[in-house]
C-alpha cells in the first residue's frame, strides 16, 4: 500500500533552537502509527511541523504532494486534521459551533448535518451538550469534542497529540476504542503521539520512538510490545 | 527583553577595538567633537537657524524625558505634551504674572512637572501597556481644552495665551538674544543628559530597567515596583516640563493649541527615530522632528503631513531600532573589519 | 423635566455614534489586541468620500452605500498592506504605525478637501418629535441600531461570522480548522472601518465636516469601549449609549464642567474605569500567567 504520509530528513526549529534532527518516517493509508518518547523528545514538534507550525527543512509529502512550508490552514484544507495538545477547544462557543468549525476546511460543504449526527453517534454525550458552551464540558468531553471536530473535516489523516492527557483511565480506554472504530469505519489514517505507550502500542500497527529529536528505533507495534528490553529502556514499563 | 518596546538589540562588545580605540574611547571622542561643534555652531548661523537648533535641543530634552519613561521603564506615554504644557505655562505665568526671573522658572517648572508626573504615576500603576497608552492619549487630547477653560483664564490667558519677552544676554556679553538662549538651552540640555546618564547607570537605573524587562520578576526580587514606576514618571515629567519652560521662553509665547495631541506624537516619533533606550538618540530624534516636517513642506506644502506620515511608517518597517540601531550596526561592522588588524597585531 | 428628557434623548443620539466608534475599536482590539488610534481618521476620510459623492450629485442613500463599500475595502487594504507586516513587531511599533496612518489620513484629507468646515447633508427631514428629539437624532439611533442588528445576525448565523469569531478567540485552533486567520483579521478591519464610516456620516451633519472632527469623538468612543468592556462588542455598544447620555447630563447639570471640559470628562472616565474595574461593565477579566 502506498504511503499516505512520507516524511524525509525533517528538521524543525523553534527560533534558533533545533528540535528535530533529520527524522524520517512514513504512514500507510489506513494505518495507525504512533510516535512515542519522553517529554521533550520532539513528538509534539513533529505534528506541528507537519501542520506548518514550526520552521522546517526536509521533505513532507501527503499522498505524493509536498506540503512542507505550507500555511497551517492550507495543510488542514488538504485533509489533515490535527487534534492539538490541550484540545484547542473554542471554549466560548457552543459544542455545535465547535463541530461546525471543523467543517470550515472542507471543499464539499454538503452533508454537514448528517456528519454531525454521526459524531453524536460516536460520542453521545456531545449530543446532550450540543448547545452548551464548550468550556463548560469536562476534560474527557472536550477531548471527544476535539476528535469529533477533527473528524468533521472528513480528513484523510488525523494527527492526535496526547489525547489521553489528564483523563481518567476508563474514559481513555473508551476513547481509544472509539478511535479504532473511526479508523476502521471512516478509513481515517492516524498519527498518534502519546506518552501512554501501552495504550498507544495496543492501538497502533507501527511505532517510532523519538529520543531528543531523533528516531531511536522503529518497528511493528506488536514486536515492540513483546520486546521487554525495548519496553524497559525506552518506554519505562 | 519583552516584546513591548524594541530595546536596541544585543549589547555591543565593549572590548573589541576599532582602529586602536575601544568603544568607550570612541564614545568620548565623539562626544568631545560634538560638544566643540555645538558650542561653535551659532556663530555660523543666522538668528532663525539659531532659534531652530535651540528648538532641536528643547525637543531633545523633552524626548529624553519620554525615553526615561518609555525606553528605560517600559511605560508608554502618548501624553507628554501635557507635561510640556505644564512646564511652559508654569514658566509663562511666573514670568508674566509674577515677574519671576526666567532662569528661576526652569527648576520651578521642573518641580511642578515632577509633581504632576508623580501624581499621574499613581493611577498609571494600575494601567499597563496599551491601557496606559490610551489613558495618556486621553490626557493629551484633553489638555488643550483644559488650557482654554474659562475659569482658569486669568492665569492661562485662555485661547489667546500668554506673550513673553525673553531676556537678553546678561553682563553685556557680545551675544545676540538667540545665541544667548541657545547656550542656556545647551547648558540645561547637557545637565539633563548627564543626570539621565547617571540615573540609568546607577542601581536605581538597573531597578527601573528590570521593571521594564520583567516586572513580575523584579517585584519578586524585592524591587518596589510601585515606587520606582511613579518616581520614573516624575523624573520623566520633570525633564519634559523643563523643556516646556525653555520653549515658552525661547518662543516667547504659549497658547493652548501649541500643546495638542500632535505634539505628543512628535515626541514619541522622535523617541523611536533616535532609538528607544539610547540617550544620545534624543538629540537625533529632536532634529528629526524639527527638520523633517519642514523638509516635507519644502517638497510639497499640501502633502507635507502625508509625507511625514509615510516617512514614519518607513522608519518603523525598515529601521525600528532607529538611529541607535544604525550606530550599533556600524560599530559591530567596524569591529569586524578591524578584528583582522587586531589579530595581526 | 423637559430639559432632562431632551438631554437624555440627544445623549442617546450622540451615544449611538459613540457606540459605533466603540464597536469598531473593539472589533480591531479583538482581532489584533491593539487600539486603533487612527480609527477616527479612517471614519473621517470615508465621510469625506461620502461628501464628495453627494457634492457630485449622487443621491444620498446610494452615496451612503458606496461609501460603506469604500470604507470596507479601505480597511481591508490598510490591514493587509500596513499592519500584516507588523504582526510580530513590538507594541511600540504598532502604536507608531497607527500614528503614522493618523498623520497620513488627517493631512491627506486636508490636502484633498482642505481644512475649512463643510456642511454635510442629512437624509432625514428637518423638525423634531415634539421638540424632544430631532428627526436626524432619531435617524442616528435608528441607523445604528439597524446596523447592529445586521451585525448580530451576521456573526450569529453565517459561516463567515462564525469563522471570524473563532479566529479572534483562538487563532491557532482556527487555522487547524482550515480558517485563513489572516483574511479573517482583514475582514474584521474592513467591517470596523465600515462601522466607523457609518458613525462619521451620521455625526457630520451635527458637528460639521472637517479633518479634525473625529478626534474628540474617538476619545469618547474609547471611553465607551472601556466602560462597556473592551472585549465585549455588545458591552461597547451599551457603553456608547451610556457615555453619550452621561456626557450630556454632566454638561447640563454640573456647572463647572459645562460644555467646556467634555474631553476631560472622557479622560476621567477612562482613567477611573481602568483603575477600578479594568474589564469594564461587561468584559472578561484576563489573568496573566507568570
Amino acid at each position: 500500500m502506498a504511503a499516505l504520509l512520507q516524511v524525509n530528513d525533517l528538521s524543525a526549529f523553534y527560533g534558533p533552537t533545533k528540535v528535530l534532527h533529520g527524522i524520517s518516517f512514513s504512514l500507510d493509508e489506513g494505518g495507525i502509527t504512533t510516535i512515542l518518547g519522553a517529554n521533550g523528545a520532539g513528538k509534539t514538534t513533529t505534528l506541528r511541523a507537519i501542520c506548518g507550525m514550526a520552521r522546517t527543512t526536509g521533505r513532507i509529502t501527503l499522498d505524493g504532494e509536498p506540503i512542507i512550508g505550507l500555511a497551517t490552514e492550507s495543510v488542514a484544507r488538504r485533509g489533515v486534521a490535527h487534534v492539538p495538545e490541550g484540545r484547542g477547544t473554542f471554549t466560548r462557543l457552543s459544542t455545535e459551533e465547535n463541530l461546525t468549525l471543523g467543517t470550515m476546511g472542507r471543499r464539499d460543504r454538503s452533508g454537514i448535518a448528517e456528519d454531525m449526527e454521526r459524531m453524536f453517534d460516536y460520542f453521545p454525550v456531545l449530543r446532550e451538550r450540543r448547545n452548551q458552551q464548550a468550556g463548560t464540558l469536562s476534560g474527557g468531553e472536550q477531548q471527544m469534542l476535539a476528535i469529533a471536530r477533527a473528524l468533521m473535516l472528513r480528513p484523510r489523516l488525523m494527527l492526535l497529540d496526547e489525547p489521553s492527557f489528564g483523563l481518567a483511565p476508563l474514559i481513555v480506554r473508551e476513547m481509544f476504542r472509539i478511535l479504532r472504530r473511526i479508523n476502521e469505519e471512516e478509513r481515517v489514517s492516524m498519527l498518534l503521539v502519546e506518552q501512554n505507550a501501552a495504550l498507544a502500542l495496543n492501538l497502533a500497527d507501527t511505532a517510532y520512538l523519538l529520543e531528543t529529536g531523533r528516531v531511536a528505533m522503529t518497528g511493528p507495534a506488536k514486536e515492540i510490545v513483546a520486546d521487554e528490553q525495548v519496553r524497559r529502556s525506552y518506554l519505562g514499563y | 527583553m519583552t516584546a513591548e518596546t524594541e530595546v536596541t538589540g544585543q549589547p555591543v562588545d565593549q572590548e573589541r577595538k576599532i582602529a586602536g580605540l575601544t568603544v568607550d574611547g570612541w564614545r568620548n571622542t565623539t562626544l568631545a567633537v560634538v560638544l566643540v561643534f555645538a558650542v561653535a555652531l551659532p556663530f555660523g548661523l543666522g538668528s532663525f537657524e539659531t532659534f531652530q537648533i535651540t528648538m532641536v535641543l528643547i525637543y531633545a530634552i523633552a524626548i529624553l524625558g519620554l525615553n526615561v519613561l518609555t525606553g528605560f521603564n517600559g511605560q508608554f506615554s502618548l501624553g507628554h505634551s501635557a507635561f510640556f504644557a505644564i512646564g511652559a505655562y508654569t514658566a509663562a505665568i511666573l514670568i508674566e504674572r509674577y515677574g519671576v526671573s526666567s532662569y528661576l522658572t526652569l527648576p520651578v517648572a521642573g518641580l511642578v512637572g515632577f509633581a504632576a508626573g508623580f501624581l499621574f504615576g499613581f493611577p498609571a500603576l494600575r494601567l499597563s501597556g496599551l491601557y496606559l497608552a490610551l489613558a495618556t492619549f486621553a490626557l493629551s487630547v484633553a489638555t488643550p481644552q483644559i488650557l482654554k477653560y474659562n475659569h482658569f483664564e486669568d492665569f492661562t490667558g485662555g485661547v489667546q495665551g500668554i506673550n513673553l519677552l525673553k531676556d537678553s544676554a546678561p553682563f553685556d556679553l557680545p551675544l545676540s538674544v538667540d545665541q544667548w538662549w541657545y547656550y542656556v538651552t545647551l547648558a540645561v540640555a547637557l545637565l539633563c543628559f548627564w543626570m539621565a546618564r547617571n540615573l540609568v547607570q546607577s542601581r536605581t537605573g538597573r531597578a527601573i530597567m528590570a521593571i521594564r524587562d520583567n516586572p513580575i520578576a523584579a517585584a519578586t526580587m524585592g524591587v518596589n515596583t510601585g515606587l520606582y514606576k511613579t518616581l520614573t514618571f516624575g523624573v520623566s515629567a520633570l525633564l519634559t516640563a523643563v523643556a516646556g519652560a525653555l520653549s515658552a521662553i525661547v518662543v516667547e509665547y504659549v497658547a493652548p493649541d501649541s500643546f495638542t495631541f500632535l505634539l505628543s506624537v512628535y515626541f514619541l516619533i522622535g523617541l523611536v527615530v533616535g532609538g528607544v533606550g539610547w540617550i544620545p538618540g534624543a538629540v537625533i530624534g529632536g532634529a528629526f522632528v524639527l527638520y523633517v516636517p519642514n523638509l516635507a513642506e519644502g517638497i510639497s506644502t499640501g502633502l507635507a503631513g502625508v509625507l511625514f506620515g509615510v516617512i514614519i511608517l518607513l522608519v518603523i518597517y525598515l529601521m525600528p531600532s532607529g538611529a541607535s540601531g544604525l550606530v550599533r550596526l556600524a560599530v559591530t561592522q567596524l569591529q569586524r573589519r578591524f578584528d583582522q588588524d587586531n589579530k595581526k597585531a | 423635566m423637559e430639559l432632562f428628557l431632551s438631554q437624555v434623548f440627544s445623549g442617546l443620539a450622540t451615544g449611538a455614534i459613540y457606540a459605533a466608534v466603540a464597536l469598531a475599536v473593539v472589533m480591531i482590539f479583538l482581532a489584533i489586541d491593539h487600539f486603533n488610534f487612527a480609527q477616527g481618521e479612517m471614519a473621517m476620510f470615508s465621510t469625506f468620500i461620502c461628501w464628495a459623492l453627494l457634492d457630485a450629485g449622487v443621491p444620498y442613500w446610494l452615496a451612503f452605500v458606496l461609501t460603506i463599500a469604500f470604507a470596507f475595502a479601505f480597511g481591508v487594504v490598510i490591514e493587509r498592506v500596513l499592519f500584516r507586516p507588523l504582526h510580530n513587531a513590538p507594541v511600540l511599533s504598532h502604536i507608531i504605525a497607527f500614528l503614522g496612518l493618523f498623520f497620513i489620513l488627517n493631512n491627506g484629507a486636508g490636502w484633498i478637501w482642505d481644512f475649512t468646515i463643510k456642511p454635510m447633508e442629512s437624509p432625514f427631514p428637518e423638525g423634531s418629535f415634539g421638540g424632544l428629539m430631532s428627526y436626524h437624532q432619531v435617524g442616528m439611533v435608528g441607523v445604528v441600531l439597524l446596523m447592529l442588528a445586521l451585525l448580530f445576525l451576521f456573526f450569529r448565523f453565517t459561516s463567515v461570522g462564525l469563522a471570524m469569531r473563532a479566529a479572534a478567540q483562538n487563532p491557532d485552533s482556527a487555522r487547524l480548522c482550515g480558517i485563513p486567520v489572516g483574511w479573517m483579521i482583514a475582514l474584521g478591519w474592513g467591517m470596523a472601518s465600515a462601522i466607523g464610516a457609518v458613525g462619521g456620516i451620521l455625526i457630520a451633519p451635527v458637528v460639521f465636516l472637517e479633518p479634525n472632527m473625529m478626534l474628540g469623538i474617538l476619545l469618547y468612543g474609547f471611553a465607551a469601549a472601556i466602560v462597556g468592556g473592551i472585549t465585549n462588542p455588545a458591552g461597547a455598544v451599551a457603553g456608547g449609549f451610556m457615555v453619550g447620555v452621561m456626557e450630556n447630563l454632566v454638561g447640563t447639570y454640573i456647572p463647572f464642567v459645562g460644555s467646556e471640559l467634555k474631553l476631560t470628562v472622557a479622560l476621567v472616565v477612562i482613567v477611573g474605569v481602568l483603575m477600578v474595574k479594568p474589564s469594564g461593565l461587561f468584559g472578561r477579566t484576563t489573568v496573566t500567567r507568570v
